[in-house]
């Protein structure tokens, strides 16, 4: 089972570049990166720019409008996710539990639909 | 209605009680085995119900079987093989593979158990299947409503009245549960060793919220509320029978009942809330008394303390207390300071301070009390118990404010009724 751990924090909520903590977060997410390879279930892993280079596109009637910034305007952003391949939620929930993120934020899993079934 | 139903009135009256009494009994067993060996709760609820149809119809013509619920697991598990045979056409090619692999394995056991002829001893799941419905990635209330479903066996729209739900609001709730328990592989197992005290008090919790919804619910429904308390002390007993020797089971079970035993005289005839110290102690419970302190005492000797053993022991030295002034306070200001370095919470720092108030005097409670006052300004209890200590101090006017905030903050007609008559009683004797 694949799921997608979407990671949410708000902005300034972790550490900085050039701050000593900035130095551990790293080594954290290096870590929990690590862990997954070795553990095989790692398919897929980004960090993500900030939602203000963000751009939102949609088609109304045949016409693409584009709009500048997020989707939706809320405190914890999006700023990056994991895809993993576990065998039960259990195992899900103790790997996104290892993102340092989940310490300032919220890590969201998502299971990945299996789109066979629909036929 | 078919005519051989029709045949003997008697023998379809004994057929319909003997499911209902083995529906009633082995629901949750037959349901969890069932969970279990087709690994989809909304397969296995239909494919029971389906069993249970027939159940009533060959009953009436052949005779209740030797082994009923035994009968009824195959048979339930035959109704889900159909089931899975008319999707399978509707099933994409991919997921047609699972689909096979399923259905072999079910029709391979099927086979097995008639190679033998006799139905195997059902294997009981119901411990996977408390785990699962209280699993920490569902919401507090859909654990409630799906442990009181399929452990319980409550209908629908029993849980919905239980809760003042719309019955179509609960069912969706139950079936959007049942979808991400498929769906986000939440496991149909007992937890690890490593995981089990953590999960072991989501699932006490569950349990507890379910006596509480009974014990102090708003619901007007009378029947239903001790219809509740009464399940939860059921559900408990088999979660002490499944997994025996459990300290915070046995203390879960010893709260439980020891609250329980005060059920009749926590109300006057109005239906007005009594408190603890006004209480008429000679009607309480000794029976429910006797076996929760018994229970307690075993859990105590276990040496591994935990939150619910404490609360039970609290509610032990109420239950042992003549009355309320002889209450031993100091020993259970003790123990709630020990609940508090668990569980730091504020709530819990109230409860300490009412104790403190009959320990050591009212004076010594008005200072933890004023510190409280900020964290729990919209918690109707608070203010009770803050207005009674500063009659008791005998500061009238901020009583009589305290008291009526906790007016304003009562959602229940018999809280409010309890405290405008204690409101009343202090206006009348200042």
């Amino acid at each position: 089972m694949k799921y997608l751990a979407l990671i949410y924090a708000a902005p300034g909520s972790s550490p900085v570049p050039g701050t000593p903590e900035f130095g551990a977060y790293m080594a954290d997410y290096k870590h929990a990166t690590q862990t997954y390879e070795t553990d095989k279930v790692l398919l897929a892993s980004e960090a993500l720019e900030d939602t203000g280079t963000a751009t939102s596109v949609r088609v109304r009637n045949g016409k693409t409008e584009t709009m500048d910034g997020p989707f939706a305007e809320t405190k914890e952003q999006l700023g990056g996710f994991y895809l993993l391949d576990c065998k039960t939620i259990d195992e899900a929930i103790r790997y996104a539990a290892m993102i340092p993120d989940a310490k300032n934020g919220t890590v969201e899993l998502r299971p990945v639909m299996d789109l066979s079934t629909l036929g | 209605m078919p005519d051989h139903l029709n045949k003997d009135p008697a023998l379809a009256r004994k057929t319909t009680q003997e499911i209902e009494s083995l529906v009633r009994e082995e629901h949750a067993k037959l349901l969890a085995a069932l969970i279990s060996q087709l690994g989809d709760f909304q397969l296995a609820e239909d494919a029971l119900q389906d069993g249970i149809e027939s159940a009533l119809i060959h009953w009436q013509r052949n005779g209740i079987p030797r082994s009923p619920a035994g009968w009824l697991l195959q048979t339930a598990r035959r109704k889900a093989i159909d089931r899975l045979r008319r999707n399978k056409n509707f099933a994409s090619k991919s997921h047609q593979i699972t689909h096979d692999v399923k259905l072999n394995a079910l029709m391979q056991m099927d086979s097995e158990e008639m190679a033998m002829r006799s139905a195997p001893p059902i294997s009981d799941e119901r411990l996977a299947l408390i785990f699962t419905c209280c699993h920490p990635a569902i919401g507090e209330k859909s654990r409630i409503a799906l442990t009181l479903h399929t452990l319980g066996g409550l209908s629908t729209g029993e849980i919905a009245r239980a809760f003042l739900d719309k019955q179509s609001a609960m069912a969706q709730r139950l079936v959007r549960t049942k979808r991400k328990i498929l769906s986000a592989k939440i496991p149909y197992a007992v937890p690890k060793p490593e995981q089990w005290n953590e999960r072991l008090q989501t699932v006490l919790n569950v349990l507890y919220l379910i006596f509480n919804e009974g014990y102090f619910s708003g619901s007007t429904d009378g029947q239903m509320r001790v219809n509740l308390s009464n399940e939860a002390v059921r559900l408990t007993r088999i979660l002490l029978e499944l997994r025996p020797e459990e300290a915070e089971t046995e203390g879960l079970l010893a709260l439980m009942l020891l609250h329980d035993s005060r059920r009749e005289a926590r109300h006057d005839a109005t239906g007005s809330m009594i408190a603890l110290a006004e209480q008429n102690r000679n009607i309480w419970d000794q029976e429910k008394i006797h076996t929760g302190l018994t229970i307690l005492q075993n859990a105590l000797e276990r040496q591994t303390p935990g939150p619910y053993q404490i609360q039970a022991a609290i509610s032990a030295l109420h239950a042992k207390a003549p009355d309320h002034n002889a209450t031993d306070w100091q020993q259970i200001v003790h123990l709630y300071q020990q609940l508090h370095h668990l569980h730091p919470t504020p709530v819990i720092e109230l409860n300490r301070a009412v104790a403190l108030s009959y320990a050591s005097g009212a004076n010594e409670a008005l200072k933890p009390m004023h510190d409280l006052k900020s964290r729990l300004s919209t918690y109707q209890p608070f203010y009770a118990a803050y207005a009674d200590i500063l009659q008791r101090t005998g500061q009238i006017e901020q009583a009589e404010k305290a008291y009526n905030r906790a007016i304003e903050l009562s959602e229940e007609e018999t809280t409010r009724l309890f405290l405008q008559r204690k409101l009343g009683a202090m206006l009348r004797a200042n």
